[in-house]
């Protein structure tokens, strides 16, 4: 049971942690945060619902399509909600919040206007399959989620921190100013880190649908806050923070469960973030100076 | 090579440049003097492309240049070291050299990195250190190196040589030196007005955003009013 529990865990944390990702990545370039990044993540799997039960096409197709739509979506999000924002005088440091608060109710509308309220099914052809090993089950879905999330976490660590790109993305974290004098296109790479994180939140929502088997409009407010949740657990901008943060999350969740308060299932999640953050203010990879911020 | 010609620069409504002009020919070193909040700082964000003049000329190699962003005046061969430095600090002194090759696609980065390593040995030293790690004189060089690795034609330095200990000071201003002797043309921005002149070919002096004196750098530095107000005595 436990070791069951322990498995969802890191399935449901891995695939926090691909959100937080995206989160991180904008907040650590724009200094903002991206409160339609959950609502971007709920497109990903509607991608997913469409193409899987609507199209009956298969899960790579759906993946695809989530990562085309949601980097459409990133595009947008930056050209129309946020470029318009920056540097002007007079707008307030607030600003573009309230636009990304704003881009996610319209989105959350829009999936109400396509999609229908209520919640949609997802299969998967593998949806059902699962093997023992001794008396723990484990489901192939759990598999497959656990690789992919895995593979966007190294692949994002390896093009952060050895290519020309990756570096420039981590100089415009540090400083715009700095990263621009150095050649650093910042316009252009801004447009492409919305564009990254954006992606990342719609394969998270595919994830989401293969785990859960279903997909609602409404669920990208709670994965939007629990995000935002898991960054400030790991530190602001932190990439590593990010993983670290969600898969706490994830375990947390699902061994309150274990201990059988389901019920409270959130709350003590949030209630040990609470806890961690009393110990560390900056977060678990934040540095103290970064605090104060 | 570049020519600036009377800008207008302002943050807001607070206009920070008064018709500034400046020119600096091929090969030299031009400075830059002026008090705290002279405009300097301001003069050398508008030239690099950081701040927009709301209204003048700046041209570079014979070319229009106003108005365009930082990486397009660096990929025309102006590079900046700012007031602060803009060290990378989350970043190793490596990549922060790296970085500044950014927009270099040729083979000969390697090369160049070890050159500049060559002449800053304490950056071979601190190479895999964090940029944030090091001493102010430290980013200070490389700061430096780093524009150097993109093989500037224009090289901007905004006070290169404040909160420096004197020895260092020293050795920042022989680097100037040698870098102009390699042929890079230097604008050079300092409160250390008498260093600064005895380097320099020509400067500027600026004022509340005005240009209020200009000259060869010898002729200021024996003039009554500039010995009065910037070299102490
Ligand atoms: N971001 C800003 N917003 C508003 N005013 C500014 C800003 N930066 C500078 N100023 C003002 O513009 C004027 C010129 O500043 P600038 O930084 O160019 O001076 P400086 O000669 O570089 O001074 P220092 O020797 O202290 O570096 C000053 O009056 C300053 O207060
Ligand atoms: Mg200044």
């Amino acid at each position: 049971m436990i070791l069951e529990q322990l498995i969802n865990g890191i399935t449901l944390g891995s695939i926090y942690a691909i959100v937080a990702l995206g989160y991180t990545l904008v907040f650590g370039v724009l200094d903002i945060l991206n409160m339609a990044h959950g609502e971007i993540f709920m497109f990903g799997a509607f991608m997913g619902v469409l193409v899987t039960n609507t199209l009956k096409l298969p899960l790579i197709v759906a993946f695809l399509v989530a990562i085309g739509v949601t980097a459409i979506l990133g595009f947008l999000l930056e050209t129309l909600a946020l470029r318009p924002l920056r540097g002007k005088k007079g707008v307030s440091h607030l600003a573009p919040l309230i636009s990304t608060i704003g881009v996610s109710i319209f989105l959350e509308n829009l999936a109400h206007h396509f999609f229908g309220a209520g919640n949609h099914p997802f299969r998967t052809s593998f949806s059902e399959m699962s093997f023992q090993i001794g008396t723990v089950t484990v489901y192939a879905v759990q598999i497959v989620i656990f690789v992919i999330a895995v593979l966007l976490m190294v692949g994002l660590s390896f093009w952060l921190s050895k290519t020309k790109a990756g570096k420039a993305l981590r100089a415009c974290a540090e400083s715009l100013e700095a990263a621009s004098i150095l050649g650093v296109n910042t316009k252009k790479m801004i447009t492409t880190t919305v564009i990254i994180a954006s992606v990342m939140g719609g394969i998270a929502g595919v994830l989401v649908g293969m785990a859960f088997n279903s997909v609602s409009p409404q669920m990208g407010l709670s994965m939007g806050l629990k995000g935002l949740a898991i960054i400030i657990l790991g530190g602001m901008g932190n990439v590593k923070g990010a993983m670290a943060g969600g898969l706490i999350l994830g375990l947390a969740e699902t061994l309150v469960v274990v201990f059988g308060e389901s019920g409270y299932r959130d709350a003590i999640a949030f209630a040990l973030i609470i806890i961690i953050l009393l110990v560390r203010p900056q977060g678990l990879f934040g540095k103290a100076s970064e605090a104060r911020r | 090579m570049l020519s600036v010609k009377n800008i207008n620069t302002y943050y807001g409504n607070i206009q920070a440049l008064k018709n500034v002009s400046i020119d600096v020919p091929e090969g030299s070193i031009v400075t830059i003097l002026g008090a705290n909040g002279a405009g300097k700082t301001t003069t050398m964000k508008s030239i690099a492309g950081l701040l927009k003049p709301r209204d003048g000329k700046i041209e570079f190699l014979g070319q229009d240049v106003t108005g365009k962003t930082p990486d397009q005046m660096l990929s025309r061969g102006l590079a900046l070291v700012p007031e602060g430095r803009a060290i990378l600090s989350g970043m190793s002194v490596l990549e922060n050299l790296e970085m500044g090759a950014f927009q270099r696609r040729d083979k000969e980065v390697k090369q160049d990195l070890e050159k500049v390593m060559d002449r800053f040995p304490i950056l071979r030293e601190r190479r895999s250190q964090l940029g944030g790690t090091l001493s102010g004189g430290q980013q200070q060089m490389l700061s430096i190196a780093r524009a150097l690795m993109s093989r500037p034609k224009l090289l901007l330095l905004d006070e290169p040589s404040m909160g420096l200990a004197p020895l260092i000071v020293q050795d920042i201003f022989r680097i100037i030196q040698e870098i102009n002797a390699d042929g890079t043309t230097v604008l050079l921005v300092e409160q250390n007005a008498r260093q600064a002149l005895k380097i320099a070919h020509h400067a500027y002096v600026l004022e509340t955003g005005k240009v209020v004196k200009s000259g060869p750098a010898q002729e200021l530095l024996h003039d009554p009013s500039i010995k009065e107000a910037y070299l102490g005595h």
